[in-house]
């Protein structure tokens, strides 16, 4: 294996780790505010769908009824998406904070009403079957080139990585790692952050402070619900397949989850998890069988090698994974 | 995980039970057609038999019903209900329907049943099946005079004989316009799934093209949708499969492997409306213009005369039998790769 077959399996797991990651995050937020957020899933399925449609529909020719933007397209599809997720994430939260409903059954329906709403309207929006059209340049977003990757390219190792690596990722990316040092710094380093927390360990002790208990919940809850949205954005608008297909999430949002347990609830920790996710998702794509020289593994393996890694993960290196004390249990005052 | 396993157990009950069957009536001598997985609007090979079903319903006026598949567990179940509902025809489409077919076509012995790309044999059933490797032939023959590389590329859906086929096929007619390309292929997977995963798809792809690739063929279903992106992106040549999906991306789809899968299903119809009804196998190869290679004015810029005249001249060969592509379901081996 050489150097540019390794970079191009590192550049292709950071493509893979993205919407994991910033589903990841939205999971932390929630679930350290104490709200167990099993609807992941459902609001990334959601945001992808709202931001395909709309972008579509915003780049779509007047003629057939679009606005027919040449650019900028994919930005009314983020706002969509981000609208879209934290409508979801509202439902979630008056369900569980306000009326102290059961967390886990609220976002499985919340899993359950985004898998049929998003093929019903798309079916009925664009006739395709529930997804949406192809999505043209001015709709998407693109690989960016970061300045000076040309001239560096010549810069021996350093140059490709920069050039191969770091350059030419879509906005949505480079705003994943963002979110990481973000979330880092304002849960670990604001009061409000730290606050928060307190809300998922011990929220009696943070309403004894007369701090609303209720209002920390609803806007981590909302976090939440930006996150995901963007998460659904980049699957639509963000990578090769653009436009929404159904059910296009495929199970990402449970193994973001994965990941955020993996990473016992903390942000930066969640991002190695989900580059590991996505890194053994790269190469199961790269390489389909390999040659150990006295045997060839399989593709079935290869295949396979994301979901065990996840089971030998969770039950063998995790050691003891804790989560925040009060979480799924709606917090109710004594009287 | 103990909490994960039973809510997706409970999912796949849902999808399992939330089996919906479209279609205006019931009843009478309606036909019917089944949508394998990936969906009927997989700008590939399911929107070929939709279209060979539409076409039946403008040109006579009679309606057809219609099921998308979303599991394997629904193969059977599906076939069984429209033949119990007496629809007749009942056409399926695609190769992991035989088991399914063969038990059913068995229980209801006076229902015409045809099988699309699997031979499923019982006096009652119409098996259709496609000369793939003589289409992708021409294709990859195209693909390797096109590309500004020494390289051109395979991406296949589910990893099974029938995509082997389009990829042998494809190798085959690369090498025989010229002698040295490189070929690299890739399958996206081993499920039902790995026909819409657009996502892998174009994963794939953009490894063939960081491998130097300047042409990729993708017979993957709705996962080609990623490939033909990423190569319309990259600014490298795609071939598109099935239906006609040299529209999707003007100036890079170099053309499209047509497979007529309409044409297939239409007959289908047709025949049982008429009367005319034949059990047994139909080979549908280039001479009966079953495969061939897609020509229109999205791709005109591209095909050069000098294209056009070997693609020609290879088409009437195999014809005539003075090519010989090999069939890769004959014996499971490639000669060239």
């Amino acid at each position: 294996m050489d150097f540019g077959s390794i970079l191009q399996i590192l550049d292709s797991a950071v493509r893979f780790s993205t919407p994991l990651l910033l589903a990841c995050l939205a999971g932390l937020w929630s679930e350290r505010s104490g709200i167990f957020d099993i609807g992941l899933e459902g609001k990334m399925l959601i945001g992808a769908f709202a931001a395909g449609a709309f972008s579509a529909i915003a780049t779509m020719p007047v003629y057939d009824g679009g606005w027919g933007w040449q650019t900028g397209g994919m930005w009314v599809g983020m706002v969509a998406a981000i609208i879209a997720s934290i409508l979801l994430a509202l439902i979630h939260g008056v369900a569980s904070i306000t009326l102290r409903g059961n967390q886990l059954i609220s976002g499985v329906a919340i899993n359950f009403f985004a898998a049929g709403i998003t093929v019903l309207l798309g079916a009925s929006w664009f006739r395709q079957g529930g997804d949406t059209p192809q999505l043209p340049a001015g709709g998407r977003f693109r690989p960016i080139e970061l300045p000076l990757s040309e001239t560096l390219s010549d810069v021996p190792v350093f140059g490709p990585i920069y050039q191969n690596l770091i350059s030419g990722h879509n906005l949505i990316i480079y705003f994943g790692f963002f979110a990481v040092l973000a979330t880092y710094w304002v849960l670990f380093r604001t009061r409000y952050g730290l606050r928060l927390r307190a809300v998922g360990e011990n929220p009696g002790a943070v309403d004894t402070a007369g701090i609303s208990v209720v209002k920390l919940r609803y806007s981590a809850i909302i976090i939440t619900g930006i996150l995901c949205g963007i998460a659904g954005a980049y699957l639509s608008l963000g990578t090769s397949a653009p436009g929404f297909g159904r059910d296009m999430t495929a199970g990402r949002g449970f193994i973001a989850l994965a990941a955020l347990i993996f990473a016992k609830w903390r942000p930066v920790p969640a991002m190695w998890a989900c580059l590991l996710f996505g890194l053994l998702e790269a190469i199961s794509t790269k390489y389909q069988s390999i040659d150990l020289g006295f045997m060839v593994l399989p593709g079935q393996f290869m295949q396979a090698l994301p979901y065990v890694m996840t089971v030998v993960i969770l039950a063998g290196f995790v050691g003891k994974a804790i989560p925040p004390k009060a979480g799924g249990e709606p917090y109710v005052k004594e009287r | 995980m103990k909490l994960l396993t039973t809510l997706m157990g409970a999912a796949a009950l849902v999808g399992a039970s939330s089996m919906a069957f479209a279609g205006s009536h019931g009843g009478g001598a309606t036909p019917a057609l089944i949508f394998d997985l990936g969906g009927k609007f997989d700008k590939s090979f399911n929107e070929s038999s939709y279209n060979g079903a539409e076409r039946f319903r403008e040109e006579t006026g009679i309606e057809y019903r219609e099921f998308e598949l979303q599991s394997d567990a629904q193969r059977e179940q599906a076939l069984r209900r429209f033949a119990q509902q007496g629809n007749n025809p009942v056409v399926v489409a695609g190769f992991s329907n035989a088991t399914a077919m063969g038990i059913v076509a068995a229980e209801f012995p006076d229902t015409d049943f045809v099988i699309i790309d699997m031979v499923v044999d019982a006096p009652n059933v119409r098996s259709v099946v496609f000369a793939e490797h003589e289409g992708s032939y021409l294709v990859g023959l195209l693909a390797a005079m096109a590309s500004e590389t020494d390289t051109v590329s395979f991406v296949g859906g589910m990893d099974i004989p029938l995509i082997r086929k389009f990829e042998c096929g494809y190798f085959q007619g690369a090498r025989a316009a010229n002698p040295d390309i490189n070929l690299i292929g890739n399958m996206t997977g081993t499920d039902g799934s790995a026909w819409n995963n657009p996502v892998k798809g174009g994963e794939l792809t953009m490894a063939q093209i960081e491998a130097g690739s300047g042409a990729v063929f993708a017979a993957a279903g709705g996962t080609g949708r990623g490939v033909l992106q990423a190569a319309a992106d990259a600014g490298i040549y795609a071939i598109g499969v099935d239906s006609n999906q040299n529209y999707m991306h003007p100036g890079t789809m170099l053309t499209s492997m047509m497979k007529r899968v309409d044409v297939a299903v239409y007959n289908a119809f047709n025949d049982v409306n008429n009367g005319e009804f034949t059990t047994g196998i139909i080979a549908m190869g280039l001479a009966e213009d079953g495969v061939g290679w897609a020509d229109d004015e999205f791709n005109a810029d591209l095909i050069t005369d000098e294209m056009r005249a070997a693609v020609d001249a290879a088409r009437a060969g195999i014809i005539a039998g003075d090519i010989v592509v090999h069939d890769y379901m004959s014996d499971g081996s490639c000669p060239v790769n």
